[in-house]
């Protein structure tokens, strides 16, 4: 059984739509209970029944982690992606009934810091707005830094500028408004922790510049699920479970190890967790790497596979499963 | 109720510079080698032979140590190496007679100090335990302040039964100076209270107390 697989029954109990591209969906217990509590920063994994094919995606949870009335997120709809996404925004109605994971936490606060620093680039906002929730609580000090394309794309703006006016910052990219990162970090109290969700880029922008300014790589977090991308059908042999499975063109090596009904361990789904690392017993091809777990020397050695993002191209690959 | 004896403290200084710890429990502190850091300001604390550590540091980076505020607290080495750090020019070279002479200033520097500042510590385990519960307590992470062993081997240990802190102990066993327990030196550390844990060696059987051995002797 893998951690944070414990799954609840739920009942879609309201959509909204945010703006263009990030609509919001509300989730209640199916049985009336209440959800568990959480902390700001989790995700839960949303299956998805698309016709034959199962997806699991991660999603942040927004709502206040005190609320067991309710949890809700944001989906971000990607043209351009494997389809959960469309999947939520075209199919998924008010009233169905679905399935969550319980809220898994690999983004959450570290209560020591004297200050957390948030960094949100469009949509990775929304572990923020739980996090800001729950310090609110408890007086914590934050000062959010929050970037979107437009101001039609500012999913949450308002709310956040109405709620917390002396501690949110917006930046426009239409109107050439850009985070001043040095001199933000600079002259930041000791005992400030920075948080970063957003656009590949931009996490690496700020991993870099804190590094470079001599910020200790423990107040630096950061959060980027990779949706796992389509890539040539290949074949696998799972030599534990004697299994010779395909994966195909739109779906992840671990959804097809799901599908071949081999219980593989998981939690985030999106290459950061380490939860999913895969021996890899024999190899004759190439690996597509994309998660951001492994080490180079793991990658160089051709040992080790990420099923949930990662994909292989070539004549035979057998994994220890 | 007897007492025992006032406590003799038992501190004969022996130097040793460069002492490989043997690998022990994991509670036990681990100590590596000062290395030059990316960092907008830099705090550097040493007691003793821990200035060796600091000259190596500014003979291999001296733009780094230009702009270093160092707290120096010489002990048994008296003016030994004063004369070669202040040569070294750091931005800030402050000598104080006692860690605790110190500690307002440190508290102080830390206080002001904003992200980005580097901490480098070296010396003896007591001052390089004590200068990091400050540098946490002040925000920083332990995994990200680095130190260096140098000098004396003694240890800062706490008697579990009194609470009471022994400075400069060399021996195992060795005799609480707060309430006269002959104690145990373990290697269970507190990073809290920078202090190893020191317990009774002779309560199952009181009176049989080996005789003391010097440190890693």
């Amino acid at each position: 059984m893998s951690a944070g697989t414990e799954k609840i029954d739920v009942i879609v109990s309201d959509i909204v739509k945010v703006n263009d591209l990030v609509t919001r969906f509300e989730f209640r217990r199916s049985d009336g209970g209440l959800l568990p509590t959480f902390s700001g920063g989790a995700h839960t994994v949303v299956e998805m029944k698309d016709g034959d094919i199962t997806r699991l995606n991660p999603y942040s949870l927004m709502s206040d982690p005190m609320d067991q009335t309710a949890y809700t997120i944001s989906v971000r709809r990607d043209d351009a992606g494997r389809g959960g996404s469309l999947f939520m925004h075209q199919q998924v109605k008010k009233g169905d009934r679905m399935v969550i994971s319980y809220p898994v936490n690999l983004f959450s606060l570290d209560l020591r810091a004297r200050k957390h620093l948030m960094l949100a680039g469009g949509i990775g906002i929304t572990p923020f707005l739980a996090q800001i929730k729950q310090l609110s609580r408890s007086n914590g000090h934050f000062e959010l830094h929050y970037a979107c394309r437009t101001a039609a794309l500012g999913s949450y703006v308002d709310e956040l500028t109405s709620g917390h006016p002396n501690a949110v910052h917006i930046y426009y990219d239409d109107r050439q408004q850009v985070i001043d990162l040095e001199r933000l970090l600079d002259g930041q109290p000791l005992g400030t922790h920075v948080y970063v969700c957003g656009p590949k880029g931009m996490i690496e922008w700020v991993r870099k510049t804190a590094a470079d300014m001599g910020w200790p790589r423990e107040a630096v977090h950061y959060e980027e699920f990779l949706a796992p991308q389509s890539g040539k059908p290949f074949e696998v042999y799972l030599k534990r479970s004697g299994k010779r499975i395909k994966v195909g063109e739109h779906e992840s090596l671990l959804e097809a190890i799901e599908r071949a009904g081999v219980d593989a361990p998981y939690l985030c789904r999106g290459g950061a967790c380490g939860q999913c690392e895969t021996d890899v017993l024999e190899h004759d091809g190439e690996f597509v790497h994309r998660d951001h777990w492994l080490e180079d020397a793991d990658r160089a050695s051709g040992c080790k596979i990420m099923p949930c993002v990662s994909r292989f191209e070539g004549r035979t690959l057998v994994l220890d499963r | 109720m007897s007492r025992r004896a006032p406590p003799k403290i038992l501190t004969r200084n022996i130097y040793m510079s460069d002492f490989k710890f043997p690998p022990s429990i994991k509670s036990r502190p681990v100590y590596g080698v000062l290395e030059p850091r990316p960092g907008k300001s830099h705090l550097m604390i040493a007691d003793a032979e821990g200035a060796e550590a600091l000259l190596r540091l500014a003979s291999e980076n001296p733009e780094i140590f230009s702009g270093a505020h160092i707290i120096y607290i010489p002990k048994d080495t008296g003016e030994t190496f004063v004369e070669r750090l202040r040569a070294a020019a750091p931005a800030i070279l402050h000598v104080s007679p006692s860690y605790a002479a110190c500690l307002p200033r440190l508290r102080r520097v830390l206080s002001d100090a904003h992200m980005g500042l580097q901490v480098y510590l070296a010396g003896t385990e007591g001052l390089m335990g004590q200068a990091m519960v400050e540098a946490t307590n002040a925000g920083i992470p332990h995994s990200a302040i680095q130190t260096e062993h140098r000098g004396s081997v003694a240890r800062r240990m706490q008697c579990v039964h009194c609470k009471g802190i022994t400075e400069d102990v060399m021996t195992d066993p060795f005799v609480c100076s707060h309430c006269g327990l002959t104690l145990f030196v373990r290697d269970h550390y507190s990073r809290r209270l920078a202090a190893f844990q020191g317990v009774c060696i002779d309560a199952e059987e009181p009176g049989n107390i080996p005789a003391p051995v010097e440190l890693y002797k």
